[in-house]
């Protein structure tokens, strides 16, 4: 619920409000039936949410929000999303770098494998980890169950986001740019700093925005490969869930807008740097 | 000598299958005086592209060598050949202001600040862009922005200036100004300049020294007169300018005088089947009485009135006096 949200939000299209309006008829059936349709799926869906954290009360959802639990599975997921936000920018610019520039055998499949975190339903991917990294690991690394499960998952289901925006950019940049630097004294470094990540910064922080929407969402792999416990190991998507099982809607709803204000509040930002990066001199 | 290219020969592997490798280069040598404009002329896909990114650096030759103001730069990397390189597409760094796009080379090389910004205000007046010091370059037209790559190329005092096709992405009128400011640039900072074109009308107007090259070879080098009046072959003299052919020779169609009455020895007699004015000018399409092909002439307008010349008029064609002829092979 939260990333539908969250990645609808990341879409270019929201991105520029235009001062004045254009509109033909046809445009304007065309924009009522986007609203409409936005609005079915997620607007009322979100203000309903609001609307049950709020059913139960200021003290309720403040008794929710400032409990030791959530407060502390709500501070675990954001930090833990933001890390591996981080190095996912990394990471993967790191890996859209090496499948767009470099020439090796299985490329093609390299590429189309990158995919796969992103086209399997999480608890397959939980599934999967747990193979290779819980109690029969095959290679003895015995994290899952430890407070390394949550990166580890985190990092595998959110892995494709900065590969896949910045491929396509890094793509289309021009090489003769990298080359005029070059002639004019640059070394490898410098042009990599000063003329190639510049221009993928706006793809890099969009990237990173839907890793970190994607991150704060995850439940699926975690249920199985994080023991769930509270103060330890519990992100605030399972905690919701525990409070739905509780029959505490309004505590689940709560916890849930939460969510939401801080993933609104790093999209905001992220998007922010971004066209800050665009304009930069 | 500012550069002195030796043997430079350029292959790739065949892409189509064949075991043949492409030849884009074969055993080029060229010596270009210091302070001079020299014009690399050929036909797209000819290897002048490739001759100038190989003396910048940017291509590496199969084999031969490359010398710049005397030094060895065969195997020098293109950070190290103090060579400015302007590209058909400006290749302009968008997320830099014009300003700093100038002072980017000033700056890898660790100029003090203050010397940077004079010297980078000092070029962007020279190339007229004084006003435009904090624009972003997606502000600028595309003369503009080549003007503003051309700045940052001369920022670094490059004993050499590439430029490859600089003009090829611009409209006609902005072509020709940028092509005089481009000769008058020349003529105030007098660095060594090496451009690359396909169009002999910018090679003959602005360079000093022409070099036509073609399917990897050097045809001819000479001064613009030289290589119009005096072709070294059949290719030179058809890639300069028209050529048509009168009888057994061939020669340029502003060279064939054209009467209305018989008279001169050796005229051709022949009609006139097609008429066109352009601007000052007018072309002529002459049927020759004896057959082979149709003749093209050119003379001015007023002289085409003086002559009261139309379509089925009767005329006889001579080579002018002092025309440049070559013998037409026999197969034409």
């Amino acid at each position: 619920m939260t990333s539908a949200l969250v990645d609808t939000l990341a879409r270019p299209a929201l991105r520029r409000r235009a001062s004045r309006t254009n509109l033909t008829p046809g445009s304007s059936l065309a924009l009522g039936i986007s609203v409409t349709w936005f609005s079915l799926l997620v607007l009322i869906p979100l203000a309903a949410i609001v609307a049950t954290a709020a059913g139960g009360g200021w003290s309720t959802y403040w008794a929710t929000i400032s409990s030791g639990e959530t407060f502390a599975a709500v501070r675990m997921t954001v930090e833990q999303a933001a890390l591996v936000t981080l190095v996912n920018v990394v990471m993967g610019t790191l890996i859209a770098w090496v499948l767009v520039r470099d020439r090796f055998a299985g490329k093609r499949l390299l590429d189309i494998v990158i995919d796969i975190p992103f086209a399997l339903p999480t608890i397959v991917a939980g599934l999967v980890l747990l193979g290779l990294y819980g109690p029969t690991s095959p290679v003895g690394v015995h994290w899952a169950y430890t407070r390394m499960a949550v990166p580890l998952a985190l990092a595998f289901v959110t892995l494709p986001f900065v590969v896949r925006t910045v491929q396509p950019v890094l793509g289309e940049l021009d090489h003769d740019v990298e080359e005029a630097a070059a002639s004019l004294g640059a070394g490898r470094l410098t042009i990599l700093r000063r003329i190639v990540l510049p221009s993928l910064l706006p793809a890099i922080t969009a990237g990173a925005a839907l890793s970190f929407a994607r991150a704060i969402a995850e439940y699926g792999s975690l249920v199985l490969l994080s023991s769930n416990k509270p103060f330890q190991s519990e992100v605030a998507s399972v905690r919701v869930m525990t409070y739905i099982e509780n029959g505490s809607t309004a505590a689940a709803a709560s916890v849930a807008s939460l969510l939401l204000v801080v993933s609104l509040v790093v999209i905001v930002l992220l998007d922010t740097l971004s066209r800050k990066a665009a304009r930069r001199g | 000598m500012s550069i002195e290219v030796r043997n430079l020969t350029k292959t790739y592997p065949s892409t189509s299958g064949s075991s043949e490798p492409f030849v884009a280069l074969d055993d080029v040598s060229l010596s270009l005086p210091t302070g001079q404009l020299t014009a690399l002329l050929g036909p797209s896909g000819g290897g002048k592209s490739t001759l100038l990114r190989i003396i910048a650096g940017l291509d590496t030759a199969t084999t031969g060598s490359v010398e710049i103001e005397g030094v060895d730069a065969t195997s020098l990397p293109p950070q190290r050949r103090n060579v400015g390189f302007v590209f058909q597409h400006y290749a302009v760094f968008k997320h830099m202001t014009v300003a700093k796009n100038v002072a980017f080379g000033m700056e890898i090389r660790k100029r003090p600040k203050a010397e940077v910004r004079r010297r980078t205000q000092e070029l962007l007046e020279l190339v007229h862009l004084g006003q435009f010091a904090d624009r972003m370059p997606s502000q600028l037209s595309g003369g503009q922005r080549q003007r503003m790559a051309l700045a940052r190329a001369l920022a670094v005092e490059p004993s050499v200036l590439l430029l490859d096709e600089p003009f090829g992405a611009l409209d006609a009128k902005v072509r020709k100004e940028l092509r005089d400011w481009l000769r008058r640039l020349h003529d105030e900072v007098h660095v060594t300049t090496v451009f690359v074109t396909h169009d002999q009308e910018e090679a003959m107007e602005v360079a000093d020294e022409i070099v036509v090259v073609n399917q990897g070879r050097v045809e001819q080098v000479g001064s613009p007169d030289q290589l119009y009046d005096e072709p070294a072959n059949d290719f030179v003299m058809g890639f300069l300018g028209d050529v048509t052919r009168l009888g057994q020779v061939r020669l340029r169609p502003h060279d064939i005088d054209v009467a209305v009455q018989p008279g001169a020895a050796g005229a051709h007699a022949g009609v006139v089947t097609r008429m066109l004015r352009v601007g000052f000018e007018v072309r002529l399409e002459v049927e020759p009485d004896g057959g082979g092909g149709a003749v093209s002439v050119v003379l001015t307008r007023s002289h085409a009135h003086a002559l009261d010349l139309e379509l089925g008029s009767r005329v006889w064609l001579t080579a002018s006096i002092g025309a440049v002829t070559i013998p037409a092979m026999a197969a034409v």
